[in-house]
């Protein structure tokens, strides 16, 4: 049985604890809010260059001479996992979900023979990964100084994925990260760079129009599909961002709410065990003066 | 003057929508005047100034840094890498730029890495020199 002082200090504990996430879940709400524009804001840009892509790609009728990043090398011995998850914790299962679907994704192809390499962004996947697959990581970004998100730092991830990819490192490069439906629903999502994977429905539209190209199509090509990669990482990391707060906002609403049922149900048991102790003092002043 | 529509998206927002009379876009080709009708293009951009004529006051004036212009029937989008308006770019912005691209020339290992580096470097160049004038 615990003293009342013992119970005290509990409650105090818990209430001091429910302050904090309190805080951090209203930290989170003003967070999401301008990661949430910032993804949208990068929405329009990211499905132009997908129309564009269609339509260049539609029109390539021979897959001879073809850039390597949109046809692949041919083969799929290597895959590389490109894996971006959050840099702090706190957040439910928000890093986890991502690097459970990669750690699956990584055991099947390891299954049939394959080769698996990763590339991790953000230090708790990176955390996660390294106990199981230390020797298969062979490249890790850390985003944890940065403050605000740039076209800079996916330009600089995309910009040693293609040094690996030309290199010969690998054969297929799929990017891992979470797909921001919303703020209560985070989808870990699997998505194939390279080869790069074209929608179709797009360039039927677009294929009519006779086009001029400045320089050739070619060209034209060969200078997309690279920036298309850091387009595609750009967009995960906006999205991973804003799912990260997301996720991190209902945990620690969760958190809350826990801290206040525990409060709860301390004050009610301080409070049955200071009239216990009352009763049981007036039951002895009582009977002692009976006793008289 | 006609007008068409045009759109300028950088990819961490939409810098420009809306009707506009004449666009001079800096194709690495050359500049061209992009107006209402003109035949679908796709061009590559080279770093320069994008010139946007509304129709009444001055002209609006933004630098764009890589990426393409993509004519079509029914208006131009521009999807530029970089995209500032122009009054907010100043001399030492610019001459940062002069200054990684002549690291990343110095850098570039291989004949063709230095080849794309020695364009950009001269493309900013140009550029600057243009501006200072």
């Amino acid at each position: 049985m615990p003293s009342l002082k013992d119970l005290r200090n509990r409650i105090a504990s818990v209430k001091a604890t429910q302050k904090i996430t309190k805080a951090m879940q209203m930290v989170a709400a003003a967070k999401l809010r301008r990661a949430q524009s910032a993804a949208e804001a990068a929405r329009p840009y990211a499905e132009r260059m997908g129309s564009v892509l269609a339509n260049l790609a539609s029109r390539l009728t021979t897959t001879e001479g073809a850039p390597r990043l949109l046809i692949g090398t041919g083969k799929d011995d290597v895959h590389l996992l490109l894996v971006c998850t959050g840099e702090r914790g706190l957040c439910g299962a928000f890093n986890s979900a991502i690097v459970r679907m990669a750690r699956e994704r990584a055991l099947a192809l390891k299954a049939q023979g394959k080769t698996v390499k990763f590339f991790c962004v953000g230090k708790k996947g990176y955390e996660a990964l390294r106990r199981q697959f230390e020797k298969d990581i062979v490249d890790y970004v850390e985003l944890r100084s940065v403050r605000q998100l740039g076209f800079d730092h996916a330009e600089a991830i995309a910009k040693k994925l293609l040094r690996l990819f030309n290199e010969g490192g690998f054969d297929v490069a799929t990017l891992y990260y979470s797909h921001f439906r919303s703020v209560i629903a985070q989808v870990p999502t699997a998505q194939q760079l390279i080869p790069a994977q074209v929608g179709e429905g797009a360039g039927a539209a677009g294929a009519e129009a006779v086009y001029d190209y400045e320089p050739g199509e070619e060209e034209i090509l060969e200078a997309l599909l690279p920036r298309n990669i850091a387009v595609q990482i750009f967009r995960a990391l906006l999205e991973n961002n804003a799912s990260f707060y997301g996720a991190q906002m209902s945990a620690m609403d969760n958190a809350t709410r826990n801290a206040g049922e525990m409060i709860r149900k301390q004050t009610l048991k301080y409070n049955r065990t200071r009239q216990a102790m009352i009763t049981k003092e007036l039951i002895e002043i009582i009977s002692g003066a009976e006793a008289l | 003057m006609a007008i068409f529509h045009f759109e300028l998206v950088s990819p961490e927002r939409l810098l420009f929508a809306g009707e506009v009379e004449s666009v001079i876009v800096p194709s690495v080709e050359g500049e061209m005047t992009v107006t209402a009708q003109h035949a679908p293009v796709m061009a590559v951009l080279k770093p320069g100034v994008v010139t946007v004529s509304e129709g009444k006051g001055a002209p609006r004036r933004l630098f764009v840094r890589g990426g393409f212009a993509d004519v079509r029937p029914e208006g131009l989008t521009i999807l530029a890498e970089h995209a500032i308006p122009l009054e907010e770019l100043d001399a030492e912005a610019l001459a940062q730029l002069v200054k990684d691209a002549q690291e990343d020339f110095d850098d570039a290992a291989t004949d063709e890495a230095k080849r794309d580096a020695a364009e950009k470097l001269s493309q900013l160049k140009e550029l600057r020199d243009a501006l200072v004038h």
